[in-house]
C-alpha cells in the first residue's frame, strides 16, 4: 500500500494529520510536509498494512480529496 | 442493506460496511442522476474555475463491484417494520438494515417573483444552471448570508460580477460565528468589492421573465439581473413518514445514531438529529461536510456490528469541524461555537480581528468552540486545547 498527495489539490487544511499522524503532519507554516518532498505529486514508499485503517481514514475526511490510496 | 442517499454520508457509510467485511448485498439509492460527488467545491473552485464531474466525483475506498450503486432512483417510503423500501417506479426491496442519509434540499423564499433567473445551489445540476444563466449577467443579488451565500458573494465577485448580499442579521454568518468575528468578515468582502443590504428581508422580485430589481420591506430596491436564494434547507425526511419515527428536525437518533427503537436503523450527515455526548445530551443537527464523513463511517461500521452479532455499537462523539474559503481568507472552526450567543462569551484568544486571529466561544466558561481566521500555522494547537477542554 502506497499514499498519493495530490499537492495542487490538497490546501493544508490538516485532516489528515488528525486521522493518519503517522504518515502527515503540517510544517511550522501549517502546510502539508510532503509540500518539501515533491512538487505536484507526492508518492509514499510502500506502507505497513497496519497503516491502512487510519490512511483510508484520512483519504475519506480530505476536504479536497486530494488524498489516494495505491495497492 | 440499503443505503439511501448517495451523497458523501451516504458513500462512506456502503464503503466502511464493506469494509467491516459485511458480506451481503449492499444498495447505495440516491435521487439524484449522478454518481456520489463533493458539494461544498459548488459555490467555490468548482464555479470560479469550471470544474467538470470528474473533479469533484467523490473517491470511493472499496472495488467497484463491491455493492449496487442506483441512481435517478427516487425512494417514496419505507416500512420500518416489515423491513421493505418503496421505490418511484413501483418496484421494493427488502432490508435487513438501514441508513438513512438522504440530506437537504434547498429552501426557497415565498415571495412574488419572476418564472426564471431566480436560483439556489445545493447540487451540480444547480451549479451548470448558475453557469448557464451567467451570460450577460453584471449584477446578481444574493438572499441570505450564511456561509454558502458569503462563498457565493466571494466567487461571484472573483468572476467580475456585481454582488450585492441581501439578509435580516446586522452581520453575515451571525448565528454560527457571533456578531464580531462576522462584522470583520463583512470588512473583508467589502474591501473586494461585496456590497451588504443588511438588516432588511426582501419582500419581491421585479421583473418580467427573469429578475430586474429584488425590493425590500423598508422600501430599498436592488438591481439584478440573477438572484440565488440561500437562504436555508429542508430535510428530506418525509420518505420516513409513518413509522412511529420523530421527524420534526431531521431524524431523532440516539447518541449512537440509530433510530429510537430501531437498532438496525441510522441516520448519518445533515438528517442526523443525535446528542453528541462530547458536549451534552442535548440531540442536534450539524450540517458540517466532516460530519457527514464521521457519521457515515460510523453508521456503516456499527451496522455490521449489529447485524453480525449484536456487538456493542460504540458512541458517536466527533469533534465537529467545518471551513470556509471566502476570496483570500479561510475561516476554519473546531467544535461547537455555535452553542455560544451571548456575545460576552466570545471572546479574542490571539490576535487581531482585522488581521488573523483565533476566537474562544466559552459555555459556562468553558471553551467548546474556536473559530480561526488565517492562523494556519495553529490550528493543531487550537484543536487540541478544545479536545483537552472538553476531556
Amino acid at each position: 500500500m502506497k499514499v498519493v498527495v495530490d499537492l495542487n489539490k490538497c490546501s493544508d487544511h490538516g485532516q489528515c494529520v488528525y486521522s493518519a499522524p503517522e504518515i502527515f503532519s503540517l510544517d511550522d507554516r501549517g502546510e502539508l510536509s510532503f509540500r518539501a518532498l515533491a512538487k505536484d505529486v507526492y508518492r509514499s514508499g510502500e506502507l505497513d498494512e497496519s497503516l491502512r485503517d487510519s490512511v483510508e481514514e484520512a483519504a475519506d475526511i480530505c476536504p479536497m480529496q486530494a488524498i489516494e490510496i495505491e495497492d | 442493506m440499503v443505503v439511501v442517499g448517495a451523497s458523501l454520508g451516504g458513500l462512506r457509510a456502503a464503503d466502511a460496511l464493506v469494509r467491516a467485511g459485511y458480506d451481503g448485498e449492499v444498495t447505495l439509492i440516491g435521487e439524484e442522476p449522478h454518481y456520489p460527488y463533493n458539494r461544498p467545491p459548488l459555490s467555490k473552485e468548482a464555479l470560479v474555475a469550471e470544474h467538470d464531474f470528474e473533479k469533484i466525483r467523490l473517491r470511493s475506498s472499496a472495488k467497484a463491484d463491491a455493492y449496487r450503486v442506483m441512481l435517478g432512483t427516487r425512494v417514496e417510503r419505507v416500512d420500518l417494520s416489515r423491513g421493505e423500501l418503496y421505490l418511484a417506479d413501483g418496484s421494493s426491496r427488502g432490508f435487513d438494515g438501514l441508513i438513512a442519509a438522504s440530506g437537504l434540499r434547498s429552501r426557497a423564499l415565498g415571495i412574488p417573483k419572476p418564472p426564471g433567473g431566480i436560483l439556489s445551489l445545493r447540487s451540480y445540476d444547480d451549479l451548470l444552471s448558475l453557469r448557464a444563466q451567467l451570460g450577460g449577467v453584471t449584477k446578481v443579488v444574493i438572499i441570505g448570508a450564511g456561509f454558502i451565500g458569503c462563498e457565493l458573494a466571494a466567487s461571484l465577485t472573483t468572476l467580475g460580477l456585481q454582488v450585492t448580499v441581501i439578509a435580516p442579521e446586522e452581520v453575515p454568518m451571525l448565528r454560527p460565528l457571533g456578531h464580531d468575528l462576522g462584522a470583520a468578515i463583512q470588512h473583508r468582502h467589502e474591501r473586494h468589492g461585496v456590497h451588504f443590504a443588511l438588516e432588511r428581508l426582501p419582500v419581491a422580485i421585479e421583473g418580467g421573465l427573469r429578475p430586474s430589481a429584488v425590493i425590500c420591506d423598508d422600501g430599498s430596491r436592488y438591481e439584478a439581473q440573477l438572484v440565488i436564494e440561500a437562504v436555508g434547507s429542508t430535510t428530506n425526511v418525509e420518505w420516513l413518514q409513518d413509522n412511529g419515527l420523530d421527524l420534526t428536525d431531521g431524524v431523532a437518533c440516539n447518541e449512537k445514531l440509530q433510530f429510537a427503537g430501531h437498532p438496525n436503523c441510522f441516520a448519518v450527515g445533515d438528517i442526523a438529529r443525535f446528542p453528541n455526548l462530547l458536549f451534552d445530551g442535548v440531540a442536534r443537527r450539524v450540517e458540517h461536510w466532516g460530519i457527514a464523513v464521521d457519521s457515515g463511517r460510523h453508521a456503516g461500521k456499527a451496522l455490521a456490528s449489529v447485524l453480525r452479532s449484536n456487538e456493542p455499537v460504540q458512541e458517536f462523539r466527533p469533534m465537529p469541524a467545518f471551513w470556509s474559503d471566502q476570496f483570500d481568507l479561510r475561516i476554519q472552526s473546531f467544535g461547537m461555537p455555535g452553542l455560544v450567543q451571548d456575545s460576552a462569551s466570545i471572546r479574542v484568544i490571539e490576535g487581531d480581528l482585522a488581521d488573523e486571529v483565533a476566537v474562544g466561544y466559552y459555555r459556562e466558561e468553558i471553551l467548546v468552540g474556536v473559530v480561526l481566521l488565517g492562523m494556519a500555522q495553529s490550528h493543531n494547537k487550537y484543536r487540541k486545547i478544545l479536545a483537552d477542554n472538553l476531556g
